[in-house]
């Protein structure tokens, strides 16, 4: 049994529709990095799968247990976070009242704040800043910490390094490489197809709402990979 | 009165005003909603010592122990069966929802208490004064009830800074969709916000029907006034209320040194004085509106 197993899920956005009919299994331990163009759904299906957003067809089923119907929070609490594209911490709280929202509501295990801030060395002296304040890469790696604090069995990043300079880029991909090796389930969006093929276990491309390729990371070539982003050859790669 | 004490005596006043407003602003701060049925749900606080007063032997005071308990779970009941389907139907629906809830509120404590007017025993406390010289004096329960306003508003800065509760209500009012991905259940919290806010209203009525009059449909003028003070001190500011509070219950009491009329006036005034304010500063590039109220 797969922990994440998405059945013919369809997404919109009022008319316009952003997944069509999409079927995906995530095993346990894995890290999959779905890639595609922009508009291609990627971030709707993440939200989908977070509860952020109502599916208008198909089934989630998490650990075995039908989710479709269940909101975000109840979500969380099972262990689905979600780090949402920009960040979105909360402005006027500290960094470290980011943390303990999350740690408090989210689902219970071994990530703490004092152990998060351990992972994450360069919070420790921004603690009682407000997150408004904070440089881009600082804040992404408060989202990043905020999530773990809601001990995930399932952890989905969206574009962690949209809008970051390459340089932060590196550091906030450092800082979760400990969660890449350590067994941990991962779904990433990420623009950078190197970099998502140098992380992942299982590449999933998406165009226009449907998975156009799969498979594993170090059989793909980068051909594949970029011919399937771009739409072309469809027949081929699909 | 003169001048110095009519200023004093706006001040004591400007508590009851910001205890009244606390909660107008809380909800619209966590919800977006603007509660028009505010001032009603403080009159049915009221009604409720009323209640306790005339069928026991229990005092005004006392009678708070069974009122602020009973405004939470009408709060909480409030917000999950009326005002959470009407915030799932958009904007514009929970102002309607709650134009409605003042309309049913006032008829139907006219059908249960007649539409006569009452007030509520205020003890000694209610004739007692302190008379500092022959220009000042300080009426003790006007005392109190801007020290208990201050107290009020103290805690809720209190719970609202250092405990979980606080911080999932700051967190949702900022970005309810994040709240919920972290866990928090955004409803809930709106329904420990709108009990909160009812709990204080009921606090702000019962204060109110100690000082003066209340009949069924007195709820739209304490709407009125807590409106005034919300956008006087600035939205989503706990300690700008206060100031909101006092700024219109000094302008009140001046106002009405000039001639008794001029009460309610004067407060109009001042806050229509401070809307055009802020409006001029703002298009002329100075950001003077607090968060939200830009919008």
């Amino acid at each position: 049994m797969s922990l994440l197993e998405v059945h013919g899920v369809a997404a919109r956005h009022g008319l316009l529709t952003a997944v069509r009919n999409l079927d995906l299994a995530v095993e346990e331990g894995e890290t999959v990095a779905l890639i595609g163009a922009n508009g291609a759904g990627k971030t709707t299906l993440l939200r989908t799968i977070a509860g952020a957003h109502r599916p208008s067809e198909g089934r989630i089923v998490f650990d075995g247990r039908d989710v479709t119907r269940l909101p975000a929070h109840r979500r969380a609490k099972l262990g689905i976070a979600l780090v949402p594209e920009g960040r979105r911490l909360f402005p006027n709280l500290t960094v470290e009242e980011n943390l303990r929202v999350a740690a408090a509501a989210g689902r219970k295990g071994r990530w703490t704040v004092d152990e998060v801030l351990e992972t994450f060395p360069l919070l420790e002296p921004l603690r009682n800043r407000r997150a408004a304040s904070l440089s881009g890469g600082q804040q992404q790696a408060t989202a990043i910490a905020r999530s773990l604090l809601t001990n995930p069995r399932l952890l989905l990043l969206d574009e962690v390094s949209l809008g970051l300079a390459p340089v932060v880029v590196d550091r906030v991909y450092d800082a979760l490489q400990p969660l890449f090796e350590a067994d941990s389930t991962i779904v990433l969006v990420e623009q950078d197809l190197g970099r998502a093929l140098s992380v992942a276990t299982r590449v999933v491309c998406m165009l226009e709402g449907r998975v156009v390729l799969e498979g594993p990371a170090s059989e793909l070539t980068r051909e594949q990979v970029t011919d399937a982003y771009f739409g072309l050859r469809r027949g081929a790669a699909a | 009165m003169n001048w110095a004490n009519a200023v004093l005596h706006g001040i004591l006043l400007g508590g009851l005003y910001a205890l009244l407003a606390t909660g107008l602003s809380l909800m619209f701060g966590v919800m977006r909603i603007i509660n028009l049925a505010h001032g009603s749900l403080a009159l049915v606080g009221a009604y409720m010592a009323f209640l306790l007063t005339e069928h026991t032997s229990m005092s005004t005071y006392l009678s708070l122990v069974i009122v602020l308990p009973g405004a939470l779970v009408v709060g909480y009941v409030l917000q999950w069966t009326l005002l959470e389907r009407s915030l799932r139907a958009g904007e514009l629906v929970p102002l309607l929802t709650t134009f409605g809830l003042l309309i049913v509120i006032a008829n139907l404590l006219q059908e249960f208490f007649s539409p006569d007017v009452h007030s509520l025993p205020s003890g000694s406390i209610g004739t007692a004064s302190w008379r500092i010289s022959s220009h000042f004096t300080v009426p003790w329960l006007d005392a109190l009830i801007l020290g208990v306003a201050i107290g009020a508003l103290g805690s809720l800065q209190l719970l609202l800074r250092r405990t979980q509760i606080g911080r999932e209500l700051r967190a949702t009012a900022a970005d309810a969709d994040t709240a919920e991905l972290l866990g928090v259940d955004a409803r809930r919290v709106y329904a420990y916000a709108t009990a909160i806010a009812v709990a204080t209203a009921a606090l702000a009525g019962v204060f109110y029907a100690m000082r003066s009059a209340f009949d069924p449909f007195s709820g739209p003028t304490q709407l009125i006034y807590a409106f005034e003070a919300v956008v006087i001190g600035g939205l989503g500011s706990l300690w700008g209320t206060l100031l909101g509070g006092i700024v219109l219950g000094v302008a009140q009491t001046v106002g009405a040194q000039i001639d008794v009329q001029y009460f309610a006036l004067a407060g109009h005034v001042v806050f229509l004085a401070v809307l055009v304010l802020r409006a001029v500063l703002q298009a002329g590039g100075l950001r003077v509106l607090p968060r939200g109220a830009a919008a």
